[in-house]
């Protein structure tokens, strides 16, 4: 059936009719590369979105102080709210079976310099648990640990990109710098997939920042991981206990909303993975729609194809071709141009999108991507319909009586 | 060669009926030149779709080469148009986008003759009607007499026993009808059988044999003396 014979005559028509080959095959390949494309662009929404939400850890509450907005137990309103050491010492001792690690966070801006280089970076004094929570990734030395905490150590571990602005290309590790007038010794770089403002802070045990503001106890915030198996449900009324509980140990009115903040990366994700799903599934009618007007486009291409050599049709049968060897010659050379320009339209999609690359990240588009299943699924389908849409006016075509078709002008 | 008894055919024509054969008995031995003659509308092309099982009658027998012609399928009526039959048509009906040879090539190709013994084959007959140099031409880029001779060409190349031509010079000035005339008489004269529509006198002269109809009916069949279409033209 798929002798060389009929490989010749294909290739003979296909070549003597280049503009009707032309037309059908860019059908084809158009539907495929905007199948593609919407596709890739559609993940590349998706892929934008994990970024924002995936790169810190997930099993995360954050708590912050506020200012009272209602009076409560004998405390006037407008008071301001201030964490201290203690705060993180009763909630270990109060939720032992739910926490994972607790960390304060102290930011303050500060210059930093190293011989002639100076910049102005956010400092974050931490305990060591802090590096789960941010994810953050030690490429060189080590980051604080519990000895620093408890030495009040001037140590610090610096972002990678600190260590590009103030050493160049030398190691940074064992170096002195100068954080706000006061020496400390880089024990360590990271690197953070949160982008680089991420990669220009510094963290130091909070003990030291204590120290050196008159040796406070406050914090500014507690960050805690919870134990991943609590689930988004225990995640919950943990979340609710321990807003119960700090109202209670300072006095905050149940219902004050300003007094205390709670954020739960657990919720916060949920409602992300939602979004996502809802992008996803816009992403995938764009791309069923994209499809459709491909397979009508290509049904129409063959009905018009089939229709105009209605009469060549007719004089290849008056001289002895058999319906077979029509409906089969007008198949052959369907799924011939189908697959063809849709494995063209395939690649030049992919290879698109892969010149995209993460150019288009201002419009939240990062790394566009089509998995290969879906690509070449979309072609199977493109190609199928293709035949489909060739052989039903071909095999009319094929029943049709010579003398008709030969009348047909 | 051929033999067709009480043929009937008609054709729907909205609410009425329109009966083209009425009743045609007709016999052709191998050899004969047969003209069909008539005005428009008295049947004959039908007569001869029907001969050349392009088209099927209502009633009757049809026997071709003591083969019945019988309840065909299109892909068994396409194997015998192949092996039995070639066409000439009045307005040529040739491929327009392949060559002359191409054209020419194309029966082999569905008889599923080999590439090489094609081209050899389809080169021979072309230079048999006299244009082998013009093998590799378009068909826009002949005249219409050439055009018919590719057809003619198209025709014997499947080495048919009976060629079917339907106002074959229909399309043609005289003098490349004259033309035309000679090579069919030549294969004519090589033993094929020839049947020929035309409502021209004169070629119908150029047969061994006139058969004349008329709303669907025989009404003439005689054997005439044939005129030879070189002494003619001259």
């Amino acid at each position: 059936m798929w002798s060389r014979d009929r490989w010749r005559e294909m290739f003979l028509t296909l070549r003597k009719n280049k503009l009707r080959t032309a037309l059908s095959g860019f059908t084809v390949a158009m539907g495929i590369f905007i199948f593609v494309l919407l596709f890739g662009f559609g993940n590349g929404l998706k892929n934008a979105f994990e970024e924002f939400f995936l790169d810190d850890s997930t099993n995360t509450i954050w708590l912050y102080p506020g200012q009272t907005e209602k009076p409560f137990r004998g405390f006037k309103a407008k008071r301001r709210i201030i964490f201290k050491n203690n705060d993180l010492t009763d909630i270990e001792q109060n939720f032992p079976f739910f926490i994972d690690y607790i960390t304060p966070r102290i930011s303050r801006g500060a210059l930093v310099k190293h011989g002639k280089e100076s910049n102005n970076y956010t400092v974050r004094a931490v305990a060591p648990g802090h590096q789960y929570a941010e994810k953050t990734i030690v490429t060189k030395g080590r980051y604080i640990n519990e000895s620093d905490v408890n030495d009040k150590t001037k140590y610090a571990t610096i972002g990678r990109l600190v260590e590009r602005d103030l050493f160049g290309t030398k190691t940074a590790l064992g170096n002195h710098i100068d954080i706000g007038g006061i020496s400390f010794k880089v024990i360590g770089v990271f690197k953070d997939e949160g982008g680089d403002n991420e990669e220009r802070l510094i963290y130091i045990p909070y003990t030291t920042r204590q120290r050196i503001e008159k040796s406070n106890d406050r914090i500014d915030q507690i960050i805690l991981a919870f134990r991943p198996e609590l689930g988004y449900a225990g995640a919950m009324s943990l979340e609710k206990k321990l807003n119960t509980f700090m109202r209670k140990k300072h006095n905050i009115a149940p219902n004050d909303r300003r007094g205390i903040f709670v954020r739960n990366v657990a919720a916060d994700l949920k409602q992300s993975q939602q979004f996502a799903s809802v992008l996803q599934i816009i992403v995938t009618f764009v791309g069923l729609g994209t499809l459709l007007a491909g397979i009508i486009g290509i049904s129409n291409i063959m009905v018009f194809v089939v229709k105009e050599r209605t009469k060549e049709l007719g004089i290849r049968k008056a001289i002895g071709a058999t319906p077979k060897a029509v409906v089969g010659m007008i198949l052959h050379e369907s799924i011939f141009i189908t697959a063809l320009s849709g494995y063209v339209g395939l690649l030049t999609g992919v290879g698109v999108l892969a010149l995209i690359g993460d150019s288009l990240e201002e419009f939240f588009i990062i790394n566009p991507y089509i998995g290969t299943n879906t690509a070449v699924g979309a072609t199977m389908i493109l190609i199928l319909f293709g035949a489909i849409a060739g052989y039903i006016p071909a095999r009319r075509a094929a029943k049709i009586k010579p003398i008709i078709a030969l009348r047909d002008e | 060669m051929i033999e067709i008894k009480d043929l009937h055919k008609s054709y729907a024509m909205g609410q009425n009926a329109l009966h083209v054969l009425k009743g045609i008995n007709f016999t052709v031995q191998e050899g004969e030149m047969v003209a069909i003659m008539g005005s428009s509308g008295s049947g004959k092309s039908t007569l001869l779709n029907i001969l050349g099982m392009l088209d099927v009658a209502d009633s009757g027998s049809y026997t071709l080469d003591n083969n019945p012609i019988k309840n065909l399928d299109e892909t068994k009526a396409a194997i015998y148009r192949n092996k039995f039959l070639g066409f000439v048509f009045q307005s040529f009906n040739l491929i327009s986008y392949k060559t002359a040879l191409e054209n020419v090539i194309l029966p082999l190709y569905y008889q599923k003759v080999g590439r090489k013994e094609r081209q050899e084959r389809a080169q021979k007959y072309l230079e048999h009607v006299g244009l082998g140099p013009w093998a590799s031409h378009h068909p826009n880029e002949l005249s219409g007499g050439q055009k018919q001779r590719v057809a003619i060409a198209r025709a014997l190349v499947s080495e048919p026993k009976v060629i079917l031509a339907d106002e074959p010079t229909g399309a043609l000035d005289t003098n490349t009808s004259y033309e035309l005339m000679e090579l069919l008489q030549a294969i004519n004269d090589q033993g094929i059988t020839l049947l020929i529509v035309t409502h021209e006198e004169d070629i119908a002269r150029m047969c061994k044999r006139i058969v004349h109809l008329r709303d669907g009916v025989i009404v003439e069949d005689k054997k005439v003396r044939q005129v030879k279409a070189k002494r003619d033209v001259e």
